[in-house]
């Protein structure tokens, strides 16, 4: 899978998450400009994990900050 | 010069400044005139079930004694022997000076009491899990926790090197798509706990140790809010479920059933005695007064003949619960399945306001708020034990129907 087709998939995961309707960029942050709490983080992902079938461990996520991050990140798991 | 300093400018680089948050939502609650929650003190201790608290008499529904042995006279007796024998405090690490025939009789009771052949005594149950999870998992292994996990297994989580995967509460299909997905040879630690303490819910252990055995993983399972009460022996919910021999390490405390502080981790593995020495929260920390392992190991020995009290405790459990119900309120589980019982406040202004108007009729019970509960709620969290008559379960009853009416909860 391409990293423009990683973004697509994530970025139709993500609509039902995105309460605000905020504008989806490469530097657009979960915890300040999305305002995901801890329960949303665990069930996006969760949406993410299926989809993709891959583990992001909180390992992995405490240095996801923001969508490029994750669409970069989910495209390496996917592929190895 | 300082003397320009005014109050509400922090200094340049006050580390302090991360908590404003934390310092704001306190002081609004106070400021409604609220009595602190997280500030009780309990003058005068008259027994198990009863306290002189912030100057009133009280019934205790909020601490954990589940089984009611903090004035169990054996218990009490061993202390003042062990006292008087081998004085105040072992002033050392279990490792070097500070394991007395106090200690290995206190595991020697754990290994009776669970079945298994090694039982390793920590200087409290935080300390037992931190130990244990942050040790056995290293680099390039992987830990699945149930997301409602407590703080202490987070934190020995956080203290290891291991990769850290949470899966949905109690989700036994979130369990095993994770574990499926787990690399080929990885080292796997699932961990799970008998009975949730905030809810008071229990877990589906029989799928969940079935299925993380399939994939060859290692179970470590929490029974602190288990032990003693639940199960034939009171091993708790692994023995209840039929399943005490699938799992690896049992963790638990002696500051619930038991009734005095210390945590402990049992297990039939054959190397287990190792972390003896591995085990940084074991090694590097004094081991516990003989007092408190001879307190415990009493404690632990007579627990495995409970059978009449628990009986008892579930009674009280049951009536409480349905009670409760009657009366209108929310609660965590729809069944009793343990001797906690969560009942859900709308928020947290009115949550403390319930509390307070509970102490003032002479009942304590713990409010519980985010981040210890789940989903952001806040929760008046009830916990039974085995000393509370039948009559004083209706008291708490009218205690919660009149406060539960003055603050506007229930109809």
């Amino acid at each position: 899978m391409t990293e423009a087709e990683v973004d697509t998939r994530i970025r139709a995961l993500i609509e039902p998450f995105n309460k605000k309707g905020v504008e989806i960029t490469p530097a657009t942050t979960f915890a300040n400009d999305l305002e995901f709490d801890s329960l949303t983080v665990m069930d996006f992902v969760a949406e993410i994990e299926d989809e993709f079938d891959i583990i992001i461990s909180m390992n992995q996520q405490a240095e996801i900050e923001n969508y490029g991050l994750l669409v970069a990140a989910v495209h390496k798991l996917q592929d190895s | 010069m300082t003397d320009n300093v005014t109050t509400d400018t922090a200094p340049r680089g006050d580390l302090f400044s991360k908590f404003d948050d934390i310092i704001q939502t306190r002081e609004t609650l106070l400021a409604t005139g609220v009595e602190d929650p997280y500030n009780l003190v309990m003058e005068k201790v008259l027994s198990p079930t009863r306290a002189i608290c912030n100057g009133r008499d009280t019934i205790l529904l909020g601490t954990y004694n589940y089984m009611g042995m903090t004035f169990d006279p054996d218990v009490l007796d061993a202390g003042k022997q062990a006292l008087a024998d081998y004085g105040s405090g072992t002033t050392g690490s279990r490792v070097l000076n500070g394991t007395f025939q106090g200690h290995k009789e206190c595991e020697d009771a754990l290994k009776e009491f669970y079945g298994m052949d090694h039982a390793m005594v920590f200087s409290t149950g935080y300390q037992a899990n931190l130990g244990i999870i942050s040790t056995i998992a290293g680099k390039g292994d992987y830990i699945i926790l149930d997301i409602d996990s407590h703080a202490s297994i987070y934190d020995g989580c956080a203290m290891g090197n291991a990769e850290i995967v949470p899966f949905r509460h109690n989700d036994v299909e979130a369990l095993e798509k994770r574990l499926r997905r787990i690399p080929e040879g990885a080292g796997i630690l699932v961990v799970l706990e008998g009975v949730y303490s905030m809810m008071g819910d229990v877990a589906p252990l029989k799928e969940m140790v079935a299925i993380s055995k399939k994939h060859g993983a290692m179970v470590l399972v929490d029974e602190a809010h288990s032990m003693g009460f639940i199960g034939e022996n009171g091993r708790g919910v692994a023995e209840e479920q039929g399943i005490m021999d699938d799992c690896d390490f049992i963790i638990g405390t002696f500051s619930k059933s038991v009734g005095t502080v210390g945590g402990f981790c049992v297990s039939n593995h054959p190397k287990f005695d190792i972390m003896r020495l591995v085990c940084r929260p074991y090694v590097f920390t004094a081991s516990l007064p003989p007092s408190v392992v001879a307190t415990s190991a009493t404690s632990i020995r007579k627990l495995m003949h409970g059978s009449n009290k628990r009986a008892h405790l579930w009674e009280n459990s049951k009536t409480l619960h349905k009670g409760l119900l009657d009366l209108g309120f929310k609660l965590g589980t729809q069944e009793p399945q343990s001797a906690i019982i969560a009942v859900i406040m709308p928020d947290l202004q009115q949550g403390a306001m319930m509390w307070e108007a509970l102490l003032k009729e002479g009942l304590y019970v713990n409010l519980a708020r985010p981040p210890a509960t789940p989903a952001g709620m806040t929760l008046l969290r009830c916990s039974l034990c085995a000393e509370h008559s039948a009559e004083e379960v209706q008291t708490i009853l009218d205690m919660f129907e009149r406060a539960g009416q003055a603050v506007g909860i229930i109809g």
